[in-house]
């Protein structure tokens, strides 16, 4: 692999160089586990390892439910029950990749987080935050969608809101909805593609996993002070690196397992808090839940879907100048998409020339107003659409917008940041001495 | 015995994009929070209780109401009321199911056996109650959070006896408008509601709402083997107990689970910690 200068796989033995000569396998395995990392990376660097992790945890356990899940309107609600009741260790099983899909929601959100304190998404690594912003979406789309199968109360309203955004799109609206349930209303061809779609969406997940692993394993990675790892030599390299095995993945391991007590805790004591009570009612299309909330890990986004009603100024605004094509239902699934949209552009958006927000006086304000805006979001997204909490939702949509669309290109211009150090074995000696006799001696790659 | 708090959840109606008819229906109800043996990490379901439970199943609430996704067979299981399996046999052959299979292919009923499910309601507007402890709204502390359900269980048992408890006589703002159709009830909150009882600003002016159901306990209504207390409460508390287990039949099994894995994963977590901190040791010196 091109980038930091590193020891690579030497085959040995005759069988060795047999095979390397047709297939470098252990060659890229041994380039993939000894990729030099920056020896200061901190603990908002594990919550990669932690996504890897729930992958795996629900596919496995996905494809268990699916050896005994029955996707038919009828007898969905009912083979869920059956998987919770006589399959061996089912409740478990089904309770896993309950939970499991929260667990993912909460590494990836810090991941976001951690890569938009620490400039992770600036040149070079765009394309890994590009590759990593599709995967968020697509994490979203399968865990919409496995919420369906359930056939619950929950699961079919919020069926009819979801897709509902989609018959808001101007003139072809109600075609893009029909053609996603495959009828006019939610029933048994929108419970089968949804079906076959969360079966399809964690396997390209699986495969974009790969492709954003090799894209920062290209471009190395970030790490706290934003400076590079230096790459005028080998040695030089080894100063500001430790290889990923073993020195990164045992610390990995260790916050996975931590992170573990607290999933198995929730697993084993309260399975159903983050659900919502409505989805162990069969679904029933003409008692409509009073309350439609969406699972946790959309609330951010549903509360600017509802911030723009009628009767904000922009949205009547908007509303006159397009003659009514954009109407308020339009413009907050406009508004949903575009805060992704802009997080996505975070990369051209922000004009700073220091990487990592350590040295950004100004920025860590608005960076930390943007995590705390975050979770109000997430709690007016709860609440019910009256009274104060719309407002509350436009100030935090506002302001989600502001950050991306007007903060960070401007703070790079009237911002005086400090100065990086100028390595990362600076960084690093500055909180641990160097030894004696040196450089450690240590060398795993030999 | 009963650690006895009233509270109030309110169960307010939200329109979420059919903007335009946002109604605030803000009706509250009066769930009390009743202690049972199962809340809290170690809790445990009382065998002897779940059996009282299903006596009170089977002799008040099976007349109107089913149980469709439990099986007779749970009865014996452990974790569960646990009985004997010859009982389980006699008590299912109560309840006489349709089987396809039999008459040449006609079907005809038989007696149910411990293989059998439970038959489902009666009639259309009793709903099932195998979930109904899970299908009820939670505790909602503090702070809105949830987070009590950890120690104070789901809540949804202790909405099933409040329920059965929370019949009173109809609130005087009730007399003065039209008669309602059902019976008044504090618990309730999807009933009807009469306008009389609604203030100007759109507020009730009294909890719950009137429910169909007429009330289903009286006192006495049964005789224990046990001899434990037939008031009310208790009943509706060995009720809400025995359907809070065919909700959640292997909870026990899932909390042994649970406490496992968080005692080995704890392991798991120091020796790592350990590992991770001798493997940095050179690389790390403390600054003087």
């Amino acid at each position: 692999m091109a980038g930091i200068p590193h020891d690579h796989y030497e085959p040995k033995s005759n069988g060795e160089k047999w095979l390397h000569k047709r297939l470098p396998i252990v060659g890229l395995m041994y380039d993939t586990l000894m990729l030099p990392t920056p020896r200061n990376l901190n603990w908002m660097w594990i919550w990669g390892i932690v996504l890897v992790f729930t992958l795996v945890l629900q596919i496995i356990t996905g494809i268990v439910l699916v050896m005994h899940y029955v996707p038919h309107v009828d007898m969905a609600f009912a083979s869920v029950e059956h998987i919770m009741r006589d399959v061996n260790g089912g409740h478990m099983i089904r309770y896993f990749h309950m939970n499991g899909a929260s667990l993912f929601f909460v590494a990836v959100y810090a991941h976001m987080f951690r890569s938009l304190y620490y400039g992770s998404y600036k040149a070079p690594r765009e394309v890994t935050w590009i590759i990593g912003m599709l995967m968020y979406l697509l994490m979203m789309g399968t865990a919409f969608m496995g919420y369906v199968l359930p056939w619950g109360q929950m699961s079919f309203h919020g069926t009819a809101v979801i897709t509902g955004l989609f018959g808001a799109i101007p003139f072809i609206g109600e075609s893009v909805q029909t053609w996603l349930l495959g009828a006019s209303a939610v029933g048994q061809p929108a419970l089968n593609r949804f079906f076959s779609l969360h079966y399809l969406l964690p396997f390209i997940l699986l495969g974009l996993t790969i492709v954003h692993v090799w894209a920062f394993h290209t471009t190395g990675n970030n790490n706290p002070t934003g400076v590079e790892v230096r790459r005028t030599s080998k040695e030089d390299a080894e100063k500001d690196t430790l290889p990923f095995w073993p020195y990164f993945v045992i610390k990995d391991l260790f916050a996975l397992a931590v992170i573990l007590v607290v999933f198995m805790a929730i697993v084993g004591f309260m399975p159903n808090y983050l659900g919502h009570p409505d989805n162990y009612i069969p679904a029933n299309p003409l008692a409509t839940p009073s309350h439609i909330v969406p699972e946790w890990y959309f609330l951010p986004f549903y509360a600017i879907l509802r911030a723009f009603d009628g009767d904000v100024w922009l949205v009547i605004a908007v509303q006159w100048i397009t003659f009514g094509i954009v109407d308020a239902k339009f413009f907050g699934v406009l508004a949903m998409f575009g805060a992704i949209v802009v997080m996505a552009l975070a990369p051209w958006l922000d004009t700073s020339t220091v990487r990592s927000g350590r040295y950004r006086p100004m920025f860590k304000y608005w960076f930390w107003l943007l995590v705390i805006d975050f979770f109000v979001l997430m709690w007016a997204g709860a609440m019910p659409a009256e009274g104060i909490y719309p407002y509350i939702a436009l100030v935090g949509s506002v302001y989600w917008f502001a950050y991306f669309l007007v903060i960070l290109p401007l703070l790079g211009v009237i911002e005086k940041p400090l100065t990086p150090p100028a390595t990362i074995e600076e960084d690093y000696n500055a909180h641990y001495a160097p030894k004696s006799d040196g450089a450690p001696v240590a060398n795993p790659a030999e | 015995m009963n650690m006895i708090r009233k509270f109030t959840l309110a169960a307010t109606a939200a329109l979420a994009l059919t903007s335009g008819q946002a109604i605030a229906a803000g009706a509250e109800i009066e769930v009390t929070d009743y202690a049972f043996s199962f809340e809290g990490p170690f809790g445990r379901f009382d065998q002897m209780q779940l059996q009282r439970g299903l006596q009170v199943y089977t002799e008040v609430c099976a007349a109107c109401h089913g149980l469709e996704y439990l099986s007779f067979r749970n009865l014996s299981d452990a974790g569960g009321p646990a009985m004997p399996e010859d009982q389980v046999f006699a008590y299912a052959e109560f309840y006489e199911v349709f089987d396809q299979a039999l008459f040449d292919g006609e079907g005809d009923f038989r007696p149910a056996t411990p293989a059998d499910r439970f038959p489902a309601s009666n009639l259309a507007n009793a709903p099932d109650l195998t979930l109904m402890a899970k299908a009820r709204a939670g505790f909602e502390g503090p702070y809105g959070t949830g987070l009590a359900q950890l120690f104070r269980g789901m809540g949804g048992a202790e909405y099933i006896a409040s329920l059965l408890t929370g019949y009173h006589d109809e609130p005087e703002c009730a007399l003065d408008g039209e008669p309602m159709d059902g019976y008044y009830n504090v618990a309730f909150a999807a009933g009807g509601f009469p306008e009389s009882c609604i203030d100007e600003k759109g507020y009730h002016m009294v909890p719950g709402s009137w429910i169909n159901m007429a009330p289903p306990l009286y006192g006495d209504d049964l005789d224990y083997a046990d001899g434990s207390p037939t008031d009310v409460e208790s009943v509706s508390m060995d009720v809400a107990a025995f359907l809070m287990w065919t909700a959640e039949p292997k909870m026990m099994a899932r909390q042994q689970a649970g406490l496992t894995g968080v005692v080995f994963l704890s392991i798991l977590s120091v020796l790592l910690y350990l590992t991770n901190k001798r493997l940095w040791a050179p690389y790390k010196n403390k600054k003087k």
